[in-house]
């Protein structure tokens, strides 16, 4: 934090340091519980993709894998530009972190809107778990697929949560760095705020190969 | 009387909207007494219709609501946040030396969040109940069960993020805000047990959380998620369920045994015995639990050899379990102990546990458990924890630091009768049920065979005294706040940061910021009265 002015300091603290370290103490603590978030699922998928394999993959195969792959490589470069944001944030360039969040906003949204149109051909195509569930393939394969698309959209779904949320922060964030009229960028929120948004991208990349690319060789 | 965080701010306001990590301790005491009342009350109601073998006061079903009402407000809203939210609230600050939690703000949001959890799970209760049993069981839940199960569901849904939120804060305060000479090894043991269990929250609930979102996609958008009927596995909840669901006990019960490892201390005046490894144990019960919830399900289909793993590592929990019991009562050993009421009820706890525990040997014992199963001895065993044990070291803390949080002393003899009547009351209500359930008397059904009538006459009987014994305390805090005598900073003569300020506190707690110079527990014998040291110098905080 050269260039920026002092991060007011909460009247609990004895310094910055200390709060500094309060902070991404915890936030390191959230994220861990988010990973038994997602574990708890994870857990399940293991159990049933192990059972049914074979179907599994054949469900796999009915996404899009183009859609997918761009949707990964939307959100690498969102996490790319979170992280110079971060960067920027440090150095106290304010109006590089202004266009790099800018950057990772729109990069968020662009992946919730093809996730979206994913959604909606999976509705219309009859993917959807529930009374309307229709499976093309052996009939005797019904329950197994159901319950791999049951777990595409409540995983892909949770994600796609823990996406909004973060955007509604990164425009909140934006919003108040915009408006402060002398330069305090709080480069502890922009950190903060940047271990969130990787975080949720780590968990699109174990997404990915565990949704879309099941025995994709055939 | 002197400014205190109590009269520091007298509108309503000022409690809705305060950051004060000892007002939003007062906050969810309210909260929490509340639920004890409700959750109370339902018990009464069935111990009422067990006096009889015939199902004649309620109806089957309504039998069914009362019980998992019972269990699903008792355990989530107060069981697992009373020690932590009321007593870890107000205190963990003030034993670390520190002027607040590290996230006052979120700390007020934790019980926002804990009381709309309560709003939607009393719309449960109003809306008719739920009658799945707290367990959730599906497919029952999912699919077959037609009472309210989502709005239950949502409830403890909403009120693991409140569980979350402390034991965040709490975990981050005692990483970050300790005194200035407070180490690692001369936090209170209190501390150390409310680390352990925030560990245990932190990574036990959002499985929880998960699970209660996966069951709502199947009950409400038919995602066949746990459904065997198309090649889903129910076995798979109970694997997740359990995997928070037997952590919480530990939830529950380790920041009990914090309490009562400071009152056993405190009253035997004498250095605890084995301050290390009790700090350890409460460590090794964190990591021990999570490995261990397939001993709900020995007979639910799981691999035996599952079980086998499962019946064994449910044993290794015994071992630090009873390095603390014993540590206690080497720590009685030789002391000059006397017979406060926080005094009685930690020894309750200790015996109460030690049956408990014991008993879930028993059922740890996968031939065995496959024949009392589903019993009564089950309900026997795990009340002696959950109610001997946790409820046991709230009240003693309650007690013990009562002068702390609010200024003045109650009634000590009223205290001494209800901490006896306790006892006593729940021995009458719960030692019968190991007996029915040995005798094969199978849980949650409304009915029963009339050669078990006496037994459960007995039991009924005893709810009876016990529901006195808890209304007491009540009655005489209560009184006590207005005409109690003034308490004094330390009554007890008690070591810690929390005994060195001013009773009731003040906002920022401390005039200065202490520094610790000392080992903890330095407890002098009663016959050697003049202390050596005081235990903390002061100093004066640049500010």
């Amino acid at each position: 934090m050269t260039n920026s002015a002092p991060t007011p300091l909460a009247h609990h603290f004895d310094n910055l340091d200390q709060q500094h370290r309060a902070a991404t103490a915890g936030l390191w603590a959230f994220l861990a519980t988010e990973v038994l978030l997602f574990g708890g699922m994870f857990a399940g998928y293991a159990v049933y993709r192990n059972w049914y394999g074979e179907t599994w993959a054949a469900a796999s195969h009915k996404l899009d894998l183009v859609m997918g792959t761009v949707n990964t490589a939307v959100l690498l470069v969102s996490s790319f530009t979170m992280a110079l944001s971060v960067q920027a944030a440090e150095a106290g360039q304010r109006q590089k972190v202004l266009r790099y969040l800018a950057t990772t906003i729109v990069l968020g949204a662009v992946f919730l809107a093809i996730k979206g149109s994913e959604y909606a051909h999976k509705i219309e195509t009859k993917l959807l778990p529930g009374p309307h569930f229709h499976w093309d393939g052996v009939p005797a394969d019904q329950g197994p697929a159901e319950i791999f698309f049951s777990y595409y959209f409540a995983l892909t779904g949770t994600h796609a949560v823990h996406m909004v949320i973060g955007l509604l922060i990164l425009i909140v964030l934006w919003i108040r760095i915009w408006r402060e009229s002398r330069f305090v960028v709080n480069g502890q929120s922009v950190a903060n705020m940047g271990l969130y948004w990787h975080f949720v991208d780590v968990i699109w990349v174990f997404l990915f190969p565990l949704l879309y690319l099941i025995d994709r060789s055939h | 009387m002197s400014r205190n965080y109590l009269n520091a701010d007298y509108n309503v306001w000022s409690w809705l909207f305060t950051t004060d990590h000892k007002r939003v301790a007062i906050l969810y005491l309210l909260s929490v007494t509340f639920y004890f009342f409700i959750g109370g009350a339902a018990a009464v109601l069935f111990r009422l219709e067990l006096m009889t073998p015939q199902g004649d006061l309620v109806l089957p079903e309504t039998y069914n609501r009362l019980f998992t009402l019972h269990g699903i407000v008792m355990i989530f809203f107060f069981l697992i946040p009373a020690v932590p939210s009321v007593l870890g609230n107000f205190l963990l600050p003030l034993m670390i030396g520190a002027r607040d939690v590290a996230f006052p703000r979120l700390n007020l949001a934790s019980w926002y969040v804990f009381t709309l959890g309560g709003l939607f799970t009393i719309a449960a209760i109003l809306a008719g109940g739920v009658d799945t049993g707290w367990t959730f069981y599906t497919p029952y839940s999912s699919a077959y069960g037609n009472s309210n199960v989502i709005l239950a569901a949502a409830g403890v849904f909403i009120v693991g993020f409140s569980s979350i939120l402390t034991s965040l804060n709490f975990l981050v305060t005692i990483h970050t805000m300790r005194a200035p000479g407070l180490t690692w090894f001369r936090l209170p043991l209190f501390v150390w047990s409310n680390y352990a269990t925030s560990i245990i929250v932190l990574l036990g609930t959002p499985v929880l959380t998960i699970t209660l979102v996966l069951i709502a996609l199947e009950r409400l958008l038919k995602f066949p998620i746990f459904d065997p009927a198309l090649g889903g596995d129910p076995l798979l909840f109970q694997h997740l369920f359990w995997f928070y669901s037997h952590p919480a006990v530990y939830i529950m019960v380790l920041p009990s045994m914090g309490v009562v490892s400071e009152i056993v201390t405190c009253f035997s005046r004498k250095q605890i015995f084995g301050y290390r490894v009790i700090a350890f144990a409460s460590l090794a019960i964190a990591f021990l639990g999570f490995l261990v919830w397939g001993h709900h399900m020995f007979v639910s289909g799981q691999s035996l050899y599952a079980g086998f793993v499962f019946s064994f590592l449910s044993m290794l929990v015994a071992i630090p379990s009873a390095v603390k019991v014993f540590n206690w009562t080497a720590t009685l050993y030789r002391g000059s102990v006397e017979w406060s009421t926080p005094m009685l009820y930690a020894l309750g706890f200790i015996g109460l546990f030690t049956m408990g525990g014991l008993t879930g040997l028993i059922l740890a014992t996968l031939a065995v458990d496959v024949h009392v199963h589903d019993t009564y001895f089950v309900v026997a065993h795990f009340h002696y924890i959950m109610v001997g044990g946790a409820v046991m070291g709230y009240l003693g803390g309650i007690h013990f630091w009562w002068p702390k949080i609010t200024g003045r002393m109650y009634p000590t003899s009223w205290g001494n009768f209800a901490a006896i009547l306790i006892f006593v009351g729940f021995n009458l209500t719960f030692f019968p049920q190991f007996l029915l359930g040995y005798l094969g008397m199978p849980r949650r059904y409304h009915a029963y065979p009339p050669e078990w009538q006496v037994l459960n006459v007995m039991s009924s009987a005893g709810a009876s005294i016990l529901g006195i014994g808890y209304l007491l305390p009540l009655g005489y805090l209560l009184w006590s706040l207005r005409y109690g005598a003034a308490a004094g900073n330390n009554p007890w003569h008690a070591t810690g940061l929390e005994w060195t300020t001013q009773s009731p506190p003040i906002t920022h707690n401390f005039e200065q910021t202490p520094i610790v110079t000392s080992e903890p527990y330095d407890y002098q014998p009663a016959d050697k009265p003049a202390p050596k040291k005081v235990v903390v110098e002061l100093e004066r905080t640049v500010t």
